[in-house]
């Protein structure tokens, strides 16, 4: 009972270092960062890099979602006979939640994992060691653009999920289980509001910061061997999985 | 030009300096030889900053390294080049850019003046026609003449070399030979060479360090060495299994190892 306790405590303790770390590591990535907008074709790069690696997997993953969103919501609607709003609460719940949320999830399985794996390797073969010889500092050089380039990709992403998804939900709402079409966009376009569109865009930003930390940090700092970047490639996504409905649920219970 | 002094460092409890002393001439070539697993690629991280010994310090061009803050020593390794053991070439850039990489982060200058920088130097590595490979079709010991032309396309004061013969077939040993002494004498370099290589170290270094067991054992010119009848270093210069320097990495008796029962 007590070795559980004391376990607790101990990977309690080792968690709010690894985040100490990383918030210093943060610090030293936003430090950089005005030297960085020198060389944007580097940060471009990484986000056509990161945008490209996601934007298949986000597309498809969003049409889904939002195919089955649309039968789960006339299912439901239609028991009360309001199918009209349909459209309203899928948009709705596409952009404050499932948007942001879903495309940060996605992210971090195909980029944030590449990225860190990239990382750790250029790591463990003496890459970053033979930039500092140079007298290249890797961290500007190497993870502060992509860092960035995550950071700027994220909402991005996050919006062409949300698109693709209403397309998705007003192909199964409209074409196939024939709502109005009318009045489908009209409720969509009255109960949606701007505040909500920047909550979704909010959340997308947020996530981009973490999971582009997360998986910079840990490729960064992944011990130089095969395994280590095995671990740092698997605590990228569970790490970013973990922190993205964490801080799903405070910027939710913030901005209701 | 580099000057160590009292370099005390040990790893995990192990011991792997206890009192390094050594003096670098500006202009030489200096080889540190000595059994794999002594430590001279450490000695040469301490001399470029990559790691700080647990006393004494190292002086490169009347600098302690060991005191420097992070932009002093970006600064001094500017005037550096180093050759890694395994060539560390960035995997995401050809042949061309990673000579160029040095270039470009650090210079100005005109794509046309860079191409011709970095052409000259692959050349006299004889490497020109590989210049769009990527590392990854690369053999060891090209990848190493890459990493060499990297190492000197700026035109360091200090040149660091970690093994540069290893892998080399004997034509390109002797080219790499001659190329590190010519522009150690052409450009007034300073060189410092890790090496196990006898034979190529003796044809190319004015003054030789051997390390063994965490220390100095000898020092002089490659005649002193080859004429020195101290055992240590006759055992290294003529590479006779047995002698003061131990083949093998500390270990238990062989033989009990062997019929001790699976733990
Ligand atoms: N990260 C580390 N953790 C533990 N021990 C280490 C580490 N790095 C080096 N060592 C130990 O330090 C000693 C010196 O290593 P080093 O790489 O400097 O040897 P070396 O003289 O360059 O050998 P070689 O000629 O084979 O390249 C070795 O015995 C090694 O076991
Ligand atoms: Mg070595």
């Amino acid at each position: 009972m007590n070795g559980m306790i004391g376990d607790i405590v101990g990977s309690a303790r080792d968690s709010l270092a690894t985040f100490g770390r990383m918030m210093m590591f943060l610090g030293r990535l936003l430090a950089a960062t005005p030297a960085a907008v020198l060389r944007p074709r580097l940060v471009v790069h990484q986000i056509y890099n990161a945008g490209a690696l996601s934007l298949l997997i986000i597309m498809t993953c969003g049409l889904f979602v939002g195919m089955v969103l649309a039968l789960l919501g006339y299912d439901l609607l239609s028991r009360v006979a309001s199918e009209d709003i349909l459209g309203a609460g899928a948009a709705l719940a596409l952009t404050k939640q499932l948007g942001p949320v879903l495309t940060a999830l996605l992210f971090a399985g195909r980029a944030g994992s590449a990225l860190a794996s990239e990382l750790g390797l250029m790591r463990a073969t003496d890459q970053l060691a033979a930039m500092e010889m140079m007298a290249v500092d890797p961290l500007r050089r190497v993870a502060l653009p992509r860092f960035l380039g995550g950071v700027l990709a994220m909402p991005l992403l996050t919006a062409i999920f949300i698109a693709i998804a209403i397309f998705g939900v007003q192909l199964v709402g409209v074409q196939q289980v024939k709502i109005d079409p009318g009045s489908f966009w009209s409720q969509m376009r009255s109960a949606v509001e701007l505040a909500d569109i920047y909550e979704g865009l909010i959340k997308g930003t947020v996530f981009g910061i973490a999971c582009s930390l997360i998986a910079v940090y840990e490729g960064y700092n992944a011990a130089p061997t095969a395994e280590g970047i095995g671990r740092a490639t698997t605590r990228t996504v569970v790490v970013s999985s973990v922190a993205t409905l964490i801080l799903n649920f405070i910027l939710t219970a913030f901005m209701l | 030009m580099v000057v160590v002094r009292g370099l005390h460092f040990s790893i995990n409890g192990r011991v792997i300096f206890s009192g390094i002393d050594l003096n670098v001439r500006r202009g030489s070539v200096t080889a540190i030889m000595g059994p794999s697993g002594t430590g001279k690629t450490t000695l040469l991280r301490m001399m470029t900053g990559q790691q700080r010994p647990d006393s004494g310090n190292v002086e490169v061009d009347g600098q302690d390294v060991g005191a420097l803050g992070r932009t002093q020593l970006l600064d001094l390794r500017r005037r550096m080049g180093m050759l890694f053991q395994n060539g560390a070439l960035l995997t995401d850039f050809d042949v061309f850019e990673n000579v160029a990489f040095p270039l470009r982060e650090h210079t100005r200058l005109p794509e046309r003046l860079i191409r011709h920088i970095v052409l000259t130097k692959l050349q006299t590595v004889g490497l020109r026609g590989a210049a769009q490979l990527m590392p990854a079709e690369l053999s060891g010991g090209m990848a190493r003449r890459v990493a060499l032309a990297r190492a000197m396309v700026m035109d360091p004061r200090l040149l660091v070399y970690d093994e540069p013969f290893a892998g080399l077939d004997p034509i390109s040993m002797g080219v790499v030979l001659r190329l590190i002494r010519q522009t150690n004498d052409a450009l007034g370099i300073t060189s410092i060479i890790v090496s196990h290589d006898v034979q190529e170290i003796c044809s190319v270094a004015d003054t030789i360090y051997l390390l063994s067991d965490g220390s100095i054992a000898a020092a002089g010119t490659p005649q002193d060495l080859n004429g020195s009848d101290a055992q240590i270093v006759r055992q290294f210069m003529q590479g006779l299994p047995d002698g003061p320097v131990p083949f093998h990495y500390p270990a238990p008796d062989y033989h009990g190892q062997l019929l001790e029962r699976a733990p």
